[in-house]
């Protein structure tokens, strides 16, 4: 049966960037364990030899050619973001 | 064919307090494939365009958006795979690496880490004649390259540009097997020949189309056979990678200046820790990169908006049929078919247009050690004087075979080439036909140059008394000869009349 701890939680959590309450990590964390542990149900199931599964339909990967049919729309591209400047998209500094 | 016969270069060993030590470096070299559009959208790739002007809907991970692979960028990746003697494999496919960061509006960016396009290759280096280092090639994986973020233009926001966001990229990861920084030097730069020879990459460093992450530990001497024998790299030291350089001078001193650090630890009792590190060209010193340690959680999962990159036997034979000759076997046809020397076939075969420029001239001139003289002496020489390229050059290739066709029929010497040659660079022209014109010609008609011959000697008796002293006088005299004809005698046949003259 698969655990996970309030330090996995926290750190998953941070990771994807979500904020959680310290109060919340408990319940997340007893979430997250149920979900794992109902999917290893599946390890039930004998896959031996058994290629993966890619697509439900026989499919070869569809392909582009070399070819700029895209671009140059700069507005609209930014017409979202909380702030732009001189086409720059501008997010709270970032620094190494 | 090719002369496989080569030594190996001996490692930089590095003198510390307790002891020698060595240096084991291992490469990432991400190179931008040369493309019309990115890896999975029709936005164009051009460099240098206005912010954000470079950006499809998928680059800039609008909800909804699905990638579809290019697939030229395919075609070049594997057309380098072949190019490095590597393994294609048939079946690869594509991963998420995920990882936060404003330039990375996906919040993963799309790579292969479980089964890449490209397997084991290798790489000859070459270091010195009959010198040089094979590295080995581990794997290619394709991915997308990340947008850029300028810090400097305001006080407390970054700005990010996505052009870059999603070309495509070939990442080549090399095995442990550089020993020094002049060897991690020769190999980015051999690379870089060899993609642009292949036109896979255009090889541009200053614009960040190539640039290396460099892994770098030391050890003992001894150590590294050690290694080499089991290929277990508990014998060796602990690694720090730094990350993203774009210069080979850099590297080179991010290298030296790491080992040295990594030495001032272990000697000291320390221990040191994998980690991440940043070369700063400034201070020349290397720095950790600790907010980027947790970040190295990636989280590589399949991606599930592509399906396995599935590609074709007859496919990869189709590109391997039309590889261009590589550096390797263009050199050692030079130095065959034309007798160059080892140096003067690299230099010629450094880039394919200066290969290409000089093969022009040879087949007008019919004599290759001549042109490689005229192409490297004084074709480059001239070019660099002028900062100049060869796609550039003033002088064709026909009108410089057209020069050394005049000086091996004997019509100029040497020396009135080098001022023909100066001629047709600033005013161009036809070779022959100017020689013609200006009255150039060698003078090769003795009775001519007799005649001048002896009036130098009536004009000077103190010294005709001298050289029958000291015969290295002759010099003088054919000096002489040289200047009262314009330089256009022939210097074989006046050394010869002097010499009969003053000798009677």
């Amino acid at each position: 049966m698969s655990e996970i701890d309030l330090e996995t939680a926290r750190k998953v959590a941070k990771l994807s960037r979500i904020a959680v309450a310290e109060a919340d990590l408990p319940e997340l964390a007893q979430s997250l364990s149920n979900i794992l542990t109902f999917m290893e149900e599946l390890n039930e199931v004998d896959v031996e030899g058994v290629e993966p599964m890619t697509s439900v339909t026989p499919m070869r990967l569809k392909r582009r050619a070399d070819g700029v049919t895209d671009g140059n729309m700069q507005a609209r591209i930014l017409s979202n973001a909380p702030d732009a400047r001189e086409g720059f998209f501008a997010v709270p500094k970032v620094v190494e | 064919m090719l002369d496989l016969t080569y030594d190996s270069p001996k490692p930089k060993v590095i003198s510390g307090a307790t002891g020698d030590w060595e240096l084991v470096i291992g490469m990432e070299i991400h190179a931008q494939v040369a493309s019309e559009a990115k890896l999975f959208s029709g936005a164009s790739t051009r460099f240098g365009a206005e912010p954000n002007s470079n950006v499809a809907f998928v680059d800039a991970a609008m909800p909804g958006m699905l990638p579809v692979v290019n697939e030229y960028c395919i075609e070049q990746a594997v057309r380098t795979g072949l190019g490095l003697k590597a393994q294609i494999n048939l079946v690869s496919a594509f991963d998420r690496k995920n990882y936060f960061y404003p330039d990375l509006p996906q919040g993963y960016q799309i790579s292969q880490l479980y089964h890449p396009l490209v397997g084991e290759g290798e790489v000859l280096v070459d270091m010195a004649p009959g010198v040089a280092r094979l590295v080995r090639i581990e794997r290619i994986h394709v991915e997308q390259d990340a947008g850029k973020s300028i810090h400097d233009m305001d006080p407390n926001m970054s700005f990010v540009d996505l052009n870059r966001t999603g070309v495509a990229l070939m990442e080549i990861v090399s095995r442990p097997d550089i020993r020094g920084p002049e060897e991690a030097a020769a190999y980015v730069g051999k690379l870089r020949q060899i993609l642009r020879y292949l036109g896979t990459c255009d090889g541009n460093m200053q614009n960040g189309n190539l640039r290396a992450d460099v892994n770098v530990s030391v050890c003992r001497p001894g150590q590294y056979e050690k290694y080499q024998e089991t290929q277990d790299f508990s014998h060796l030291g602990t690694r720090c990678e730094i990350k993203n350089m774009n210069s080979m001078r850099f590297i080179q001193a991010a290298i030296e200046y790491e080992a040295r650090r990594q030495i001032a630890i272990l000697e000291d009792g320390g221990k040191v820790d994998q980690e991440t590190r940043l070369y700063d060209p400034d201070k020349n010193e290397t720095r950790s990169m600790r907010s980027k340690e947790e970040a190295h959680d990636y989280r590589y999962f399949p991606c599930p908006d592509l399906l396995p990159l599935e590609i074709e036997q007859a496919w990869v034979d189709d590109i391997a049929a039309k590889l261009p000759e590589l550096p390797d076997a263009k050199k050692a046809r030079f130095m065959g078919d034309f007798e160059l020397t080892d140096y003067d076939a690299s230099v010629l075969t450094a880039d394919l247009a200066d290969a290409a420029y000089f093969e022009a001239v040879v087949a007008g001139a019919g004599d290759g050690k001549l042109a490689a003289n005229w192409v490297i002496n004084e074709l480059f020489g001239r070019l660099k004087k002028d900062g100049r390229e060869i796609g550039d050059s003033p002088v064709s290739a026909e009108q410089l075979a057209g020069i050394i066709r005049l000086i091996k029929s004997g019509d100029i010497s040497g020396k009135i080439a080098k001022d023909l040659f100066e001629i047709v660079y600033t005013e161009g022209g036809d070779p022959a036909a100017i020689v013609e014109e200006r009255g150039m010609k060698q003078v090769t008609d003795t009775g001519a140059i007799e005649k001048a011959v002896d009036e130098i000697i009536a004009a000077n008796p103190a010294q005709v008394e001298k050289a029958k002293e000291n015969p290295k006088l002759i010099g003088w005299f054919v000096g002489q000869v040289m200047k009262a004809t314009g330089g256009k005698a022939n210097p074989a046949a006046v050394n010869e009349i002097v010499a009969k003259k003053l000798a009677s």
